[in-house]
């Protein structure tokens, strides 16, 4: 019996063309532009000014705010501008503008490539050196990991998941990183491991990349025999169903337990870190090294064989860079994806630059695009039948149309993750997602205001009691 | 024997109902709802659109609140118009001013012309969708999306999707000024404005707050926030906030001396007699040159995207649209 998730799920075909390409390093760019906002919550405040001169992973943005992170230089040179540039999607966004002069490193940073498995910085320091190294969820989500790991008082975690599923078609910078640098990615586990205080820890990998599987299995053994530290890490192999990768399915899949609506992984005691974050947790603690790059992988079905490239890539490089040293826009693209075919998004503006959580950069041919005209749901239930988290997208996307909020969060559409496997079992070709977003919109925004007027009012009533 | 129960059956539910009725009718006359009369007056004058233009829930809402309200200040129907609220006012003996007519106005000039597109939208057809999906397929982040929600918004049929400059078409005589496209627009292109006398209107056609060079790069008609228009304006009717031009309408007075001046033929005029000195634009420069000049020193972004800039062709080197997924 393979390990799954119980709820929904699709199976798109994997298509990871680009798996048997080992992980290169991009060459810097001329130019690169690091944006303040890579992270979930407050953008960084930018603390360099237009023309000091930076090094190579010194900081350039601190946090602005609780839920925000450290933003460091990618590259070494002289800071050209700092304003706003065109994000991927068009929109404004701060930017730090750094024109690359050689490539000197801040004092401090090790650049060996020199494994160091032994750790013995106590929590408090290791969780500093995470916070200023600037480390964020890898997985999509970029949430800063510094604060997913301090679990509320009162909440104890279980298990830690190290998510190296990378259930969306086409990726495999996680699957490279894992065959690449497992020991490091080891290591930076156990270091979460004993940061959580956990017994437990496992490295869930789908059973379409065996691979991984062997090899993490192997460097783990060797790694048990040299410290006890790597007791209680192991691998399982999970069957491949996409959305695997999301939080909640798989501490579904790993622990079978659910996370109840509204509540937060932690409540059903665990923790989930991807592969990738893993490993900059690792060059954060051991390396003293922040995310100055991450592994962009570079495919599709219409890119040339030896076009197919995992890049190591700075943070700020603009994607039309890279897409350059990529041999160019093959012939049959129409359509640039940052990220995966299930959950990334399109790319409008090929001048913007990567960030910290960019994964992919994925060319899609006209037939892959192309939208059937929609037509009346046939009330078959595929949906509902696909929806991991047990919603009914075809009633929410009636309420979403119909602007009904109250029936929309009776339905929990709160819950959704966008995961967008509605949209693709919908045999009436109905853009389920695209509508029920606008209605989680609209009710995460009610449910935000109800909290605040609760907050303002218990306050409120408080400062009477005085 | 037959007959005695006939009889009996009779009288028993003559009885019957008769008690029936009293204890209905007095419980009737315990519980009576007092209903203002008035109401139902109102609501017969009202047009029954239900459309939700004045604010309530619909016309007999509408009518519940202008019969409790001490004057007829805050409720108008924007659909019946004066007409109307004379009537309404004369039912409850209320005075009502005279409001001036209002009319929706689309704001942006963004045609297929002036504002090239430089990717290829695939998703679903909806303006709310596509905004918070990404910029929109032209390099100008404010302007009209194109996809038509306000058409599907309006009741009177009013609006209509111009097929060659993919805006939309507000028909005057039908609209009635509800607001409804409006509240649809995602990016608050519609407004509602004074339909003017014989309703003549000027307006900017223009709600980017891109810097001027940029906003001009994007789209040929677009507002660059020089300020000419502010510095021309007689009334004290026109200002310039974050890079974009606004003209109150409570203080326009028609001269029509913004047109004249704007360098991108942002600020329109609509139903004048005259289709406008607009040729006067380019002729005039140098005869305009005095006024325009401090202006022009003032706001050094007005120079450079005067000077006219064909829009790159970008569209086929950017194959981008959003989709979640395909």
């Amino acid at each position: 019996m393979r390990r799954t998730f119980s709820i929904g799920g699709v199976h798109p075909a994997d298509s990871k063309i680009s798996r048997g390409c080992a992980i290169e390093v991009l060459p810097t760019p001329p130019t690169v532009y690091i944006s303040v906002s890579q992270h979930i919550g407050a953008p960084a405040k930018p603390i360099v000014a237009v023309g000091d001169k930076v090094k190579t992973g010194q900081p350039v943005a601190e946090p602005g705010g609780f839920v925000s992170a450290y933003i460091h230089s990618s590259v070494s040179g002289t800071v050209k501008s700092i304003g706003p540039r065109k994000d991927l999607a068009g929109n404004w966004q701060t930017c730090i503008e750094i024109a690359v002069e050689g490539d000197e490193w801040a004092e401090g940073i090790d650049t060996s490539d020199t494994l160091i498995t032994e750790f013995t910085d106590d929590n408090k320091v290791i969780m500093d050196k995470i916070r200023l190294g600037g480390v964020v969820g890898l997985g999509g989500a970029t949430f800063p990991t510094h604060v997913k790991l301090s679990p509320p008082p009162g909440k104890k975690c279980e298990m830690l998941i190290i998510n190296g599923c990378e259930c969306e078609p086409y990726l495999t910078s996680d699957f490279r990183t894992l065959l690449e640098k497992g020991e490091q990615v080891a290591v930076g586990v156990a270091i979460i491991k004993q940061v959580l205080g956990v017994d437990k820890a496992t490295i869930a990998i789908e059973d379409n990349k065996p691979e991984a599987i062997s090899h993490m299995e192997e460097v783990l053994a060797g790694l048990r025999q040299k410290s006890p530290k790597f007791e209680g890490i192991s691998v399982m192999s999970l069957m491949k169903k996409y959305p695997e990768g999301g939080e909640k399915q798989l501490i579904d899949a790993v622990m079978h337990r659910q996370v109840p609506s509204g509540a937060l992984p932690i409540d059903a005691g665990a923790v989930v870190q991807n592969v990738a974050t893993a490993l900059a947790v690792y060059d954060a603690v051991q390396k003293n090294k922040p995310i100055i790059d991450n592994s962009v992988t570079v495919t599709g079905d219409c890119v040339a064989a030896e076009n197919q490239h995992n890049f190591l890539v700075r943070v700020g490089t603009p994607l039309s860079y890279i897409i350059d040293k990529a041999g160019g826009i093959p012939e049959g693209a129409v359509k640039v994806i940052s990220g995966g075919p299930m959950m990334g998004k399109a790319i409008a503006n090929l001048d913007a630059a990567t960030l910290k959580g960019t994964s992919a950069l994925l060319f899609l041919t006209a037939e892959q695009t192309e939208r059937k005209p929609e037509t009346n749901c046939i009330r078959c239930g595929k949906c509902a039948q696909a929806c991991p988290m047990g919603l009914e997208p075809f009633l929410l996307q009636k309420y979403a149309r119909l602007d009904n909020a109250g029936a929309l969060e009776e339905n929990a559409v709160q819950d959704c993750i966008e995961c967008g496997c509605c949209l693709y079992s919908c045999p009436a070709y109905i853009p389920l997602l695209d509508i029920i977003r606008q209605g989680k919109v609209k009710v995460m925004g009610i449910m935000r205001a109800r909290a605040a007027a609760a907050k303002a009012a218990a306050e409120a009533a408080k400062a009477e009691k005085k | 024997m037959m007959t005695s129960t006939i009889i009996w059956t009779i009288v028993i539910i003559a009885v019957l109902g008769l008690v029936l009725a009293i204890v209905l009718y007095l419980v009737a006359e315990k519980f009576k709802v007092d209903e203002d009369p008035r109401i139902d007056e109102v609501e017969k004058v009202m047009p029954g659109a239900n459309c939700g233009g004045c604010g309530f829930a619909g016309c007999r809402a509408f009518a519940e609140a202008a019969v409790k309200a001490p004057n007829l200040d805050n409720n108008f129907c924007p659909v019946g118009g004066n007409a109307v609220m004379q009537k309404v006012a004369s039912i409850l003996g209320y005075e009502v001013a005279e409001k001036a007519p209002m009319v929706a106005v689309v704001r942006c000039n963004g045609t297929c012309a002036n504002r090239p597109k430089i990717n290829e939208y695939g998703g679903m057809k909806s303006c709310k969708v596509k905004a918070a999906l990404y910029a929109g397929d032209t390099a100008c982040a404010f302007g009209c999306l194109g996809c038509g929600d306000c058409v599907a918004a309006c009741q009177f049929g009013a609006l209509s999707m111009d097929e060659t400059t993919a805006l939309p078409v507000v028909d005057e005589s039908k609209c009635v000024a509800c607001g409804a496209c409006v509240k649809a627009c995602p990016k608050g292109i519609i407004e509602l404005r004074n339909k003017g006398p014989r309703s003549m209107r000027v307006y900017v056609s223009c709600v980017n707050k891109d810097k001027g060079p940029v906003a001009r790069k994007a789209c040929k008609a677009a507002c660059i926030g020089c300020g000419l228009c502010a510095k021309n304006c007689p009334h004290d009717a026109i200002t310039v906030e974050g890079n974009v031009a606004y003209i109150d309408f409570t203080k326009c007075k028609l001269c029509r001396k913004c047109v004249a001046v704007c360098p991108t033929g942002a600020i329109h005029d609509v139903n004048f007699p005259k289709p406008v000195d607009r040729t006067p634009k380019p002729a005039p420069k140098p005869a305009a040159a005095p006024a325009a000049k401090p202006a022009v020193a003032q706001v050094p972004v007005e120079k450079p995207a005067a000077a006219p800039a064909p829009a790159k062709p970008e569209a086929e080197v950017k194959p981008a649209e959003p989709q979640v997924k395909e």
